[in-house]
């Protein structure tokens, strides 16, 4: 039995940082991850990384725009901590060897971003989270003999003692299908969202809630998962993402009549307004016609310079002219809201600790909340690095003064009992995973999107506990053991379709309007009522509610305009 | 919508069968990638058809394969221009001989896994035994001299987006792919893992900048290695562009006066160089004499290593005159190179002497893939 002090799940920006964090503190680390570490969606953040590092800037300015941009919703506690270790931790990947776009005076310079009440995004040209993740595998690299690297291990389930501790996983290595009970003191999820539950999405293929289901179903407390972040732009259909940076450059947003329309939305930020308040904004012109037939309308960069487009946007360019056909630099590209990132997930605290003994949770996979309604642009990689840091040097102390539990391997047994029975269903015995899956995407991002009501959430709802009972009897073709992709598809199936029940039950549940969850039968946002997180936990039919207080520090909740 | 087949090359490992070929017909719009293609295969008709895959855009590196023979992504290759090239490209790869089935239909798009890398099952790669295994090979992480500063390292901006192209490989391992050297010598450390090296070589905050050039110049599958083929530039779906930082890696070498490797690399740049400052042209027996014998005018200094490397480079020459490569005897004498036409070598040593003059590095960061034609009415601005 593989046996490590951390075990982390999941190796993007959060898994490996945790990884070498807790190696930092002399314990035994493994690093789990259904693929290839650098192949993690952390990868896809272009814009930059969020930090007060600026002898101008302040970290109390960094942290009222992100409880701002949260509308109340974040935990003022976390957001604190977040903004004040910020400095640090750039300068800490600076050190590290990313390469970081520097100001003519060769140091650390800045670009300006959504929701931001200064210039404080630092990035590399736009591809930030690719450079800052291939910067720590180059650290895990180096650091191989602390850090055992599992590439390519998938996690069906979560193993816990007889104390209701978490201590250990259930693995299949993908490349030979033998199964395996790893046992640690601690396991760190850092598996990443779920937006593979809504179609289309920006996000990756992997995106399919797998942290968030296995800590649902041992107990794990869930939170403000009716918050998922539509993205202003992204590429109509095919859902890719065109980076916030692009705004942050100067791009302006225009509807098919060639108006600048924000001006009537958020009047002084314009086109940096937050996330959801751009998102609306662009929903309402396309739902009252002044979108474009394809149910767009357009971004225009080419009123940023073109040596200034090729230095800082050019993975744009790649994006635009590859999957669009369209030279951004000399005419606007169509763009609509679509589905980006979940604010909700594993209820965890400063620390990374979940309500669950020995099991932590750090990024998007977790909600601690410092986002709480509505992410702003370039807080996510910086949630990811200093939670996940956070977590590390946590679960590396929870496992320096704890003996090793033996998890009992009936979970293994378990666990190879469900996978024989997936493989065993005849073709032709139900529905295809793949079709489950798109009609799963389809539904909610028809009603549990930007613009949500009663009537629609209830109808998503409904599907989703239809399609639990598909996917009981949904059939694979493969049935090998070597890379059977096929099988884990039906295990993801059944991780988004968790994901997606949640979702669909807390945004029944807030009968109001804040950030991301935009209810058109409760347009008003309702501090008296709805001041407060809920929280999901597994009860015998299906999510059972309750509320948890929102922490609040130095910031009374405000009309929220921009 | 249109209709598209893809013929795919499949590998059930568990079989017991080798590879084979199979036809998908797929229906979708000319703008959506090959791998979309696969996936709908794989969705419709057969969930065992297996592909690594992630962000279908380009930016996570999974799906590397051969397209028509072309090395590249999946992700970002659209199945209409797919269908163009398949429709010119008749043969299915290199290596295979049996021609395709040329009936009147437009040609299948033609679908393999990645060359240089072993195959563990349909279009998924071993890429650990070779790609990550050669990227672990250049010492992948900065060596910075000392304790850190308390602030940021100040460099010279232009530095970062210099090396900011090479930060911008994602480990497809297409490069690798395509790479002609390595097919020939499987040692070969290769486009992907030396593009990496760069990344540390250029980088101001990495004080082993020596180290590694000596540690990449000697070893006979290092920097010398490339035969400057350019299969890696076309293959990058990044333009990371690995030759250019493997002509970078040797341009530092010889800057820091990394010489005498045993692979007569830094001599080989300097006869190359030095012909083609003096006579504007390539004299190919003088260059093989200078490479291994250089320094005193033309002839042969009888050292060891000189007598064994042109010993060694015998064979090169054979073949060239068998294969018609060297057709002119005259060629064969060093020294004796017919004049070029038309003072065509005057006008090469004026480009020589200007480039000289005037280097650039050329780096995608600074002056965009492709040239920027400016539109009439615009100034056209001095790049920096």
């Amino acid at each position: 039995m593989p046996t490590h002090d951390v075990l982390v799940i999941g190796a993007g920006l959060a898994g490996q940082r945790a990884a070498l964090a807790a190696a930092e503190q002399g314990v035994s680390v493994g690093i789990l991850s259904k693929v290839h570490p650098v192949r993690s969606h952390s990868n896809a953040a272009q814009g930059g990384i969020n930090a007060a590092l600026n002898p101008e800037d302040s970290w109390e300015s960094h942290a009222y725009d992100t409880v701002k941009g949260s509308d109340y919703l974040g935990d003022q506690d976390a957001i604190e901590i977040m903004c004040r270790e910020a400095p640090e931790e750039i300068l800490h990947l600076e050190h590290l060897g990313v390469t970081f776009h520097r100001n003519e005076e060769g140091k650390l310079g800045t670009r300006a971003f959504g929701g931001a009440s200064a210039a404080r995004t630092y990035y590399v040209a736009d591809i930030t989270g690719q450079a800052i993740m291939h910067v720590l595998y180059e650290q895990l690299m180096k650091h191989s003999e602390s850090v055992a690297r599992y590439e390519e291990w998938f996690c069906t389930a979560l193993a816990m003692d007889e104390e209701g501790e978490c201590c250990g996983v259930v693995t299949r290595n993908i490349a030979d299908g033998s199964m395996e009970l790893f046992r640690a003191k601690a396991v760190i999820l850092a598996s990443g969202g779920n937006g593979q539950v809504w179609k289309p999405t920006t996000n990756a293929l992997i995106c399919t809630g797998d942290g968030i289901g296995m800590a649902y179903r041992v107990g794990a407390k869930l939170m403000d998962m009716e918050m998922i972040q539509y993205h202003p732009t992204t590429l109509a259909g095919k859902g890719f993402l065109i980076t916030e940076g692009a705004r942050g450059e100067g791009a302006h947003l225009l509807n098919a009549k060639g108006e600048r329309f924000m001006e009537r939305y958020a009047p002084n930020k314009m086109e940096l307004a937050s996330r959801d308040v751009v998102s609306r904004a662009e929903q309402t012109e396309i739902d009252e016609g002044r979108g474009f037939p394809d149910g767009t309308v357009a971004l225009d960069i080419t009123v940023v310079p073109k040596k200034r487009i090729h230095e800082a946007l050019r993975e744009i360019v790649l994006v635009g002219r590859d999957f669009a056909g369209v030279d951004i630099t000399r005419e606007p590209i169509h763009i609509k809201p679509g589905n980006h990132y979940t604010m909700g997930g594993v209820k965890t605290d400063v620390d990374g600790r979940t309500d669950i003994p020995g099991l932590y949770a750090a990024g998007e996979v977790a909600c601690v909340s410092v986002h709480g309604g509505n992410r702003l642009g370039a807080n996510s990689l910086l949630d990811t690095l200093i939670f996940g840091r956070r977590s590390g040097v946590d679960a590396a102390a929870r496992a320096k003064r704890m003996d090793v539990s033996r998890p009992s391997r009936g979970v293994l047994e378990t666990e190879e009992t469900a996978i024989a029975a997936i493989s065993s269903r005849e073709k032709g015995s139900g529905r295809r995973v793949s079709e489950i899956k798109l009609e799963l995407g389809t539904t909610m991002d028809a009603k549990v999107a930007v613009f949500r009501d009663e009537a629609g959430i209830q109808e998503a709802l409904e599907t989703v506990r239809r399609l639990k009972e598909e996917a009981e009897t949904a059939y694979i073709d493969d049935k090998g053991s070597i890379f059977n992709q096929d099988l884990l598809g039906a295990i993801e199936l059944s991780y988004m379709l968790d994901n997606a029940e949640c979702s669909c039950v807390a945004a029944l549940e807030r009968r109001e309007s804040r950030g991301a969850q935009y209810r058109t039968d409760f347009p008003e946002r309702n501090d008296d009522e709805w001041l407060k997180h809920i929280d999901l936990q597994l009860g015998d039919d299906g999510p059972e509610i309750s509320y948890s207080e929102v922490t609040i520090t130095q910031w009374e909740p405000e009309e929220r305009t921009y | 919508m249109a209709a598209y087949t893809l013929k795919v090359r499949r590998f059930q490992p568990e079989t017991g069968e080798g590879p084979y070929w199979e036809e998908f017909d797929v229906d979708l719009d000319p703008s959506l990638s090959v791998l979309d293609g696969l996936l709908q295969a794989r969705d419709r008709d057969d969930g065992s058809l297996s592909v690594r895959c992630s962000c279908r855009a380009a930016i996570c590196g999974s799906c590397g394969m051969k397209i028509n023979g072309q090395s590249g992504l999946g992700c970002k290759t659209q199945i209409g221009e797919a269908q163009e090239k398949a429709d010119k490209f008749s043969h299915a790869s290199s290596g295979e001989e049996e021609a395709l089935p040329t009936g009147d239909g437009p040609a299948p798009i033609v679908v393999e896994p990645m060359g240089n890398q072993p195959v563990i099952k349909d279009l998924i790669t071993d890429m650990e035994s070779t790609h990550w295994a050669k990227i672990r090979r250049v010492t992948p992480w900065l060596l910075p001299h000392g304790d850190p500063p308390e602030r940021e390292y100040v460099v010279e901006p232009e530095s970062m987006i210099d090396i900011t192209q090479s930060m911008a490989c994602i480990q497809c391992g297409a490069c690798v792919s395509s790479c002609l050297s390595m097919e020939v010598d499987p040692d070969f450390i290769g486009p992907a893992a030396l593009a990496k090296a760069y990344r540390f070589v250029g980088d101001p905050r990495d004080a082993e900048t020596k180290e590694r050039l000596h540690d990449l110049a000697f070893d006979p599958h290092g920097i010398y290695d490339c035969t400057h083929c350019f299969s890696c530039i076309d293959a990058c779906p990044k333009g990371v562009a690995p030759m250019d930082q493997i002509m970078r890696l040797r341009r530092r070498a010889i800057e820091e006066g990394v010489e005498g490797d045993p692979n007569n690399g830094a001599n080989h740049v300097h006869a190359f160089t030095k012909m083609i400052e003096k006579k504007g042209t390539n004299d190919e027996a003088l260059l093989i004499q200078e490479t291994y014998a250089p320094g005193i005018k033309g002839k042969l200094k009888p050292t060891k290593s000189a007598i064994k490397g042109l010993v060694n480079s015998l064979p090169t020459v054979l073949r060239a005159i068998k294969t018609g490569k060297a057709r002119s005897l005259p060629k064969l004498i060093p020294g004796v190179h017919p004049k070029l036409p038309d003072g065509a070598q005057d006008e090469v040593k004026a480009i020589y002497a200007h480039a000289e003059d005037h280097r650039e590095e050329f780096n995608i960061y600074i002056s965009g893939e492709e040239d920027v034609v400016p539109e009439p009415d615009e100034t056209v601005e001095e790049e920096a």
